[in-house]
């Protein structure tokens, strides 16, 4: 049952096509990567699921919440309804809120869930309270699942880098979302981090149940941990299928995965 | 720390027991008594005179309206300009309610007031609310199409309404008097109501910055691309930022008209949205404090250099009289902050008892330092 699903999906920028005729499905449960060399588009396609760009042509649809049979038509619409609908995403290059504590940006991400009215919290209504008590609660757990409990009240992006990926994670899980879409979550971690990558990303699958796509040039993460991989090549999707099938590609192999593996 | 405190303080809960907390409130207490006092007496007439007295009102004055624009542009980072419309609005509105009757035949001698407003007259707190909720009001309709623009777009199209506003004020003739504007407004806001409503102003902008929407305004500030992408509505939060700000600015426009007693349209021209911004960003954008103590600098100044626009003899040159000579002083000072002290005065750091104590134990140590290095010269290795 797919909960994610992009039909004949196309970006054009002016004359560059970003992505073209993207069709992407993600069933529940499973994690997908999507690959390809630098410039082929992988994170135009995070930005039109998410709603930042709208695509040119296509459509994309997400399985509601409540009843996951029915897919809801989301091409266009704003990233803050998506969101809501149960998509949540980290930035490639890693975007946390650089004046706010650790703990403040990931409280920041259950404010859409929130709900208290303006007036109630500045008034400070038991109800806003009992909310906010739930949030602190909620976003300490998250962190402490990420590692990070102990910076809480550390400015965000005074943090290292693998640890600020760790957070964006930690943020995009505190939205509640069905959905993951992580950009390079190994770009800037240390070999030790990148180890426990793999483990980590399916232990958040399981505990939290979520279905993710994946952008990661690291092979040794994508082949350990993707159910099946895609792989665009200059806005094209040159190749789909499990990684055994997507090493075993000539095309990928071509395009790709000869030549980018020396990073 | 212990794990009790450590949990005390990332739920946000003060620990009830701290000592340092029950001094805090102490010395909080004590302040607000010697303010109390301080108030008392000079509303008496035994510290200062009226003329001082007036100064500190219009510091007041100043901190909401520096308070309402810091909100928008400080927390929400949105580069608006309109304050000096809403607090047109909201200087007209609370006049136009508090003027008795009387007063009102002769302010309008040219051209006789509207009948539905010759004979209105209520109390100063409704009329300062309602000069509030008419600015929010406009704040929240050209709020529809202003908002979706971005930094200088929206700065050019706020100040644009500003314009509109003090255009109408001028030409609703049968309203507002005209370019002769409205006189003799009651002198009701004395130096409590200023003081009380920009405590009251503070204390409600401090609570809000503490909550989950306060924590949203400063997303989007940080990072809007981020913030829609978790969750945020840009436009609702940027919505209620901005009606915030009119209903503050529209307030402090309300007390300014009974401070000064008279307006006229060209009191609220661009230059004092100008003003405004010197004062918030002298203070620092994002700080609650720094938009008082700079209200208070800027106030201050404005009157001690009365004598700048007067001319002066330097001896070797002689300046004549230039009226705006003082706003040339201030553009100046504005632009040295903005090349060299971009962050104002506090930053985005707020005024804590704790943070008092700790400057003034690291000057104390100074001293020390000093104290130390005299006594014994041969022991300066560190110097
Ligand atoms: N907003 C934009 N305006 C114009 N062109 C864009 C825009 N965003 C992306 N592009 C172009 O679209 C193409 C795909 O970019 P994209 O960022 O999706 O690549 P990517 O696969 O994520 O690459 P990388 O591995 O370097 O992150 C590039 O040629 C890029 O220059
Ligand atoms: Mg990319």
């Amino acid at each position: 049952m797919s909960v994610l699903k992009t039909e004949n999906a196309t970006m054009r920028f002016g004359g560059v096509v970003a992505v073209e005729n993207l069709n992407l499905q993600l069933e529940k449960g499973e994690i997908v990567a999507i690959i390809g060399p630098n410039g082929a588009g992988k994170t135009t396609a995070f930005n039109m699921i998410t709603g930042v760009y709208t695509p040119t042509e296509g459509k994309i649809f997400v399985a509601a919440k409540e009843d996951e049979e029915t897919l809801i038509d989301i091409t266009g619409r704003r990233p803050d309804r998506i969101t809501s609908l149960g998509i949540a995403r980290t930035f490639q290059n890693i975007r946390l809120f650089g004046q706010m504590t650790v703990l403040e940006n990931v409280l920041l991400a259950s404010h859409l869930r929130l709900k208290s009215k303006f007036f109630g919290a500045v008034i400070g209504w038991p109800h806003y309270h009992k909310e906010e008590k739930q949030m602190r609660i909620h976003a300490m757990e998250l962190l402490e699942r990420v590692g990070l409990a102990e910076f809480w009240d550390e400015q965000a992006t005074s943090l290292p880098y693998g640890k600020q990926r760790r957070l964006e994670i930690a943020r995009a899980l505190a939205t509640e979302p069905s959905i993951l879409l992580l950009d390079e979550p190994a770009a800037g971690m240390n070999p030790k981090e990148t180890l426990e990558l793999t483990e980590f990303v399916r232990n958040i699958r399981d505990e939290f149940q979520l279905s993710i796509l994946l952008i990661e040039h690291h092979m040794q993460i994508v082949m350990d941990i993707s159910d099946r991989i895609y792989v665009l090549d200059f806005g094209k999707t040159i190749a789909s299928g499990t990684p055994a099938e997507i090493q075993a590609n000539e095309r990928v192999i071509d395009a790709y995965l000869g030549v980018a593996d020396d990073d | 720390m212990n794990q009790l405190e450590n949990r005390n303080a990332y739920m946000g809960l003060a620990g009830r027991m701290s000592k340092k907390r029950r001094r805090n409130v102490t010395l909080t207490i004590v302040f607000l008594m010697l303010l109390g006092a301080f108030i008392y007496c000079a509303s008496k007439g035994f510290v200062l005179g009226t003329y001082e007295i007036r100064i500190l009102r219009l510091c007041g004055v100043y901190s909401i309206a520096a308070l309402s624009m810091n909100l928008v542009n400080g927390f929400t980072g949105q580069f608006s300009l309109g304050q000096a419309g809403f607090m047109a609005m909201g200087a007209y509105v609370t006049s136009l309610l508090i003027i008795p009757a009387a007063q009102k035949a002769a302010i309008y001698y040219v051209h006789p007031i509207v009948p539905w407003l010759k004979d209105v007259q209520i109390p100063f707190l409704f009329a300062l609310l309602i000069g509030g909720l008419v600015s929010a009001l406009c704040a929240f309709l050209i709020g529809f199409p202003v908002l979706r623009l971005r930094g200088d777009y929206l700065a050019i199209a706020t100040l644009g309404f500003s314009e509109i506003i003090r255009i109408i004020l001028t030409n609703a003739i049968p309203v507002t008097n005209g370019s002769l504007g409205l006189k003799n407004i009651p002198n009701t806001a004395n130096l409590w109501w200023t003081t009380i409503v920009t405590a009251v102003v503070i204390i409600f902008l401090l609570r809000m910055m503490k909550t989950s929407y306060g924590r949203a305004f400063k997303a989007i500030r940080d990072d809007d691309i981020a913030a829609e992408a978790m969750g945020i509505s840009l436009f609702k939060h940027k919505m209620i930022a901005f009606v915030i700000g009119g209903f503050l600015a529209g307030i402090s426009g309300g007390l300014l008209g009974s401070v000064v007693g008279a307006i006229t349209p060209n009191y609220f021209r661009f230059t004092l949205a100008y003003e405004i911004l010197l004062i918030v960003v002298l203070g620092g954008m994002g700080s609650i404090t720094g938009s008082v103590i700079g209200a208070c600098i800027v106030t201050i100044a404005k009157e001690k250099l009365r004598f700048l626009d007067a001319g002066m003899n330097l001896g070797f040159v002689k300046i004549p009289p230039i009226d705006g000579m003082r706003m040339l002083v201030f553009s100046l000072l504005l632009m040295i902050i903005i090349l060299f002290y971009r962050r104002g005065l506090f930053g985005s750091r707020e005024f804590s008892w704790n943070g008092l104590f700790r400057i003034i134990r690291r000057i104390g140590a100074w001293f020390g330092r000093l104290f130390r290095r005299r006594g014994h010269p041969e022991g300066g290795a560190d110097a």
